[in-house]
């Protein structure tokens, strides 16, 4: 007996999770690990490097992960990280 | 005259270790005035950001917009939005955005202050703007203290409280913010702590957008002094604590959701009512008592 | 400019000085006034809160307190109202932090004080002239004002014209010192068809936003004005700021900012000092006084008069800015004063400072409750004469 196959829905776009670039603001941030604390997806981690005065900015673990959810640049209180979705361009 | 001139120059000139590189939020911010004076991990920065962020859900032109602001911590907001921005006396941020509003009702006039500068100093002013229902929206940033002058007890600081002028534990009973502004006849009370940004920016989204009084209040950390007298850790630690301790119970009662040190925090929507501001209700009540001759007041 | 005529009732009216005051505010232009009750000045918002909702653009709130009228008059002010706020002693000791704030913001408004007995709760229906110096010196730090003192109902209208006037010129609030007397007489009070009525508009500035700055001195040490909505998105506080209008703690910029504050109106003295003189060339004696007073004073003086001595009035119309050169130029040519005011002593110092030593002054004051009585006056004209002899 053939094996039934699921009609899919014709011409319908497969959805595409969307893909962010996060882009840090070094200079403003104030370390205060908000950020890094919530995404969603866990991909920001404090780096060991000093910004000018004196903290430690988070930096980008795992890039491919970032889904544009925006988050982090909501919860952000210096307003030192935002993502925008690289195709589109749109920022949440 | 030369005195004056390099006076002028200084005045002009960006803060010395200004970035320019931009965040889609610069518009709205006074980015000569960057970097804020408000601590690592404080949530008042968390706020501004999110009524950026409802500013621009609304669509509301920001030529409109007027943020009025008392003293304090959460009344240096006022030096950093870009819109038209008073930095009043302590406490009558309330009164002073009254008569802005009255003297042109087209502007959507934000009070956007602290728990003491609101509610303490300022509470007559609150009781009765809200009672008169003037179109305006509060946000109330709570972090239980007088943090700019150092740390003193305020009325909305928990019992038990270590604070400078409550130093062996506040002993008051504190004010529950949501239940005395729906009290006094707010149409629009929720409470959020700085944790739920998207709730707290829909939340401005609905005030600002509400004909009336309305009220978002907002918990936020103040890791230089509460948490740090309370021994709880930084904003950080808070918010985490937020996360673990706060329950979103959209139309509570207002009576039950006080505040207690160590206790679960109530936060959600409360109060969402229809009630006719203080402007259609004078033009209403004098064109039923005036006829022909009155005209209705547009500012 | 010309009166707007929406506003202006004109016509020969019989009304106390209080009305008189808020006929002058609506031909003056004021379209908002946040008040708050308090006897003797009660008159002037009732009036207020009557013709509002029938004049195009006014509006009338009675606030919860005084502190709360006194900036709510600000917040219309900086969207582009003129304002005015109306009280009396115990008010206007609640009202200083704000007088101050408007000081130091420039906001051009006015703030009524129909004075009665004080100190505290004090005579509520009696006059008194005892806040005199309080409305130049009452609120903290450094700052100047303007204080005009009428002494009759038509008065109160044309003068409260020029207070509006003067604080939209100089952007600075405006005190006008009336007194219980003078605000519940009844008198004559003719006001003129609108286009007889000059009014200075409020000096808004041309500039487009970006090129604007708020705090920047014009020549004359006054900047232009902006109002909340047109676009320009400024920053006002209270806090001691630069040209942008954004605090900066320094001394610099206080020096800058603080002495501007007090230049303008110091240095303007001469185009905005005003009072009246009545045989003061002549006269040995001069009869310095302000308000109620000089009504009382001029019958002193035509008593004194028949006794022989060659007696003068000057009476204050503006009385801060103090017309100190005046008084040092009349001190010098020998002639002695008496300061007839309804308190113990508040511009008879002004008058001695002025004076310099070189002329006695003598204070013929009482504590408020009645006006001076003739023979009080009389007196102390007698004793000043004395002096000089």
């Amino acid at each position: 007996m053939p094996v039934r196959r699921r009609e899919k829905p014709f011409g319908f776009p497969k959805p595409e999770t969307p893909h962010g670039e996060v882009v840090i603001l070094e200079e403003r941030c104030k370390g205060c690990g908000f950020c890094i604390e919530y995404c969603p997806h866990q991909i920001l981690v404090l780096s060991k490097k000093f910004n000018l005065k004196g903290y430690h900015p988070p930096e980008i673990d795992k890039p491919e992960l970032c889904v544009n959810c925006g988050f982090c640049r909501m919860i952000c209180p210096e307003f030192a990280i935002y993502t925008y979705e690289l195709k589109t361009g749109e920022k949440p | 005259m030369s005195v004056l001139s390099e006076l002028q120059k200084a005045s002009l000139s960006p803060t010395p270790d200004f970035h320019p590189e931009s965040h889609p939020m610069d518009d709205f911010l006074r980015m000569d005035r960057m970097p804020h004076i408000w601590c690592s991990t404080c949530g008042i920065g968390v706020s501004v950001n999110c009524f950026a962020k409802a500013l621009e859900k609304c669509q509301i032109p920001l030529d409109q917009v007027v943020v009025v602001s008392g003293i304090g911590c959460t009344g240096r907001v006022a030096g950093y939005v870009k819109v038209d921005s008073f930095h009043t006396t302590h406490g009558r941020a309330i009164p002073f955005a009254t008569g802005m509003k009255l003297a042109n009702p087209k502007l959507k006039v934000v009070v956007f202050s602290g728990d003491g500068d609101i509610i303490a100093i300022g509470g007559n002013h609150f009781i009765n703007a809200a009672r008169r229902n003037i179109d305006m929206t509060v946000i109330c940033v709570n972090n239980f203290n007088y943090a700019m002058t150092g740390g003193q007890l305020a009325s909305t600081t928990p019992e038990g409280s270590v604070l400078s002028t409550s130093p062996f534990g506040s002993y008051e009973f504190p004010f529950n913010l949501p239940f005395l502004a729906e009290s006094v006849g707010a149409v629009y009370v929720a409470r959020w702590t700085s944790l739920h940004v998207y709730n707290q920016t829909v939340s401005m989204v609905e005030a600002l957008k509400k004909p009336g009084f309305s009220f978002v209040e907002v918990i936020a950390p103040c890791p230089t002094i509460f948490e740090r007298q309370q021994k709880m850790g930084d904003g950080l630690d808070r918010l985490r604590w937020y996360c673990e301790n706060s329950d979103i119970r959209n139309g509570a009662s207002t009576k039950d959701v006080d505040i207690r040190l160590r206790d679960r925090i109530v936060v959600g929507k409360f109060v969402d009512v229809e009630r006719p501001t203080y402007i259609d209700a004078m033009n209403a009540h004098y064109r039923e008592r005036l006829g022909a001759k009155y005209k209705d007041y547009e500012g | 400019m010309k009166a707007d005529p929406k506003g202006v009732l004109t016509g020969s009216h019989y009304i106390d000085g209080d009305h008189a005051c808020c006929e002058g505010a609506l031909a003056a232009g004021c379209r908002f006034v946040g008040g708050y009750p308090i006897t003797p000045s009660t008159e002037v918002v009732e009036r207020f809160a009557r013709r509002a909702p029938l004049v195009e653009g006014a509006i009338f709130i009675q606030m919860e307190d005084e502190l709360a009228a006194s900036i709510a008059i600000q917040g219309a002010v900086w969207a582009g109202k003129k304002a005015m706020t109306v009280t009396s002693g115990p008010g206007f000791s609640l009202m200083m932090e704000h007088i101050g704030l408007a000081a130091m913001t420039e906001s051009p408004c006015v703030f009524v004080d129909v004075q009665r007995g004080g100190p505290s709760t004090g005579l509520p229906t009696l006059p008194g002239q005892a806040d005199m110096m309080q409305a130049r010196w009452g609120s903290h730090g450094d700052y100047e004002i303007i204080a005009i003192s009428p002494n009759s109902p038509q008065e109160c209208f044309d003068l409260t014209i020029d207070a509006f006037n003067l604080s939209e010129q100089y952007r600075v609030p405006v005190m006008f010192m009336m007194d219980e007397c003078v605000g519940h007489m009844m008198e004559r009070v003719v006001i003129p068809p609108a286009d007889k009525i000059e009014i200075v508009p409020r000096r808004f500035t041309k500039l487009p936003p970006g090129e604007y700055l708020p705090f920047k001195p014009g020549e004359d040490m006054i900047p232009e004005m902006f109002k909340a909505g047109d676009g320009y998105r400024l920053h006002v506080t209270g806090l001691t700021h630069d040209f942008r209008g954004y605090p900066v703690m320094s001394a610099d910029v206080q020096e800058q900012l603080v002495r501007r504050l007090v230049d303008k109106i110091r240095l303007n003295e001469p185009k905005i000092r005003r009072y009246e003189e009545n045989g003061v060339e002549d006269a040995d004696v001069v009869v310095v006084t302000y308000g109620i007073t000089s009504r009382v004073a001029v019958e002193a003086i035509e008593a004194a008069r028949k006794k022989g001595i060659k007696v003068g009035m000057l009476r204050l119309v503006v009385v801060w800015p103090f017309p100190e050169p005046r008084i040092f130029e009349l001190a010098c040519r020998g002639k002695a004063f008496v300061m007839a005011e309804m308190n113990y002593g508040q511009i008879f110092y002004e008058v001695e400072r002025s004076a310099r030593g070189k002329a006695p002054v003598i204070l013929a004051g009482h504590g408020g409750g009645t006006v001076h009585e003739i023979e009080a006056i009389v007196t102390k004209i007698e004793e000043a004469h004395r002096c000089l002899s």
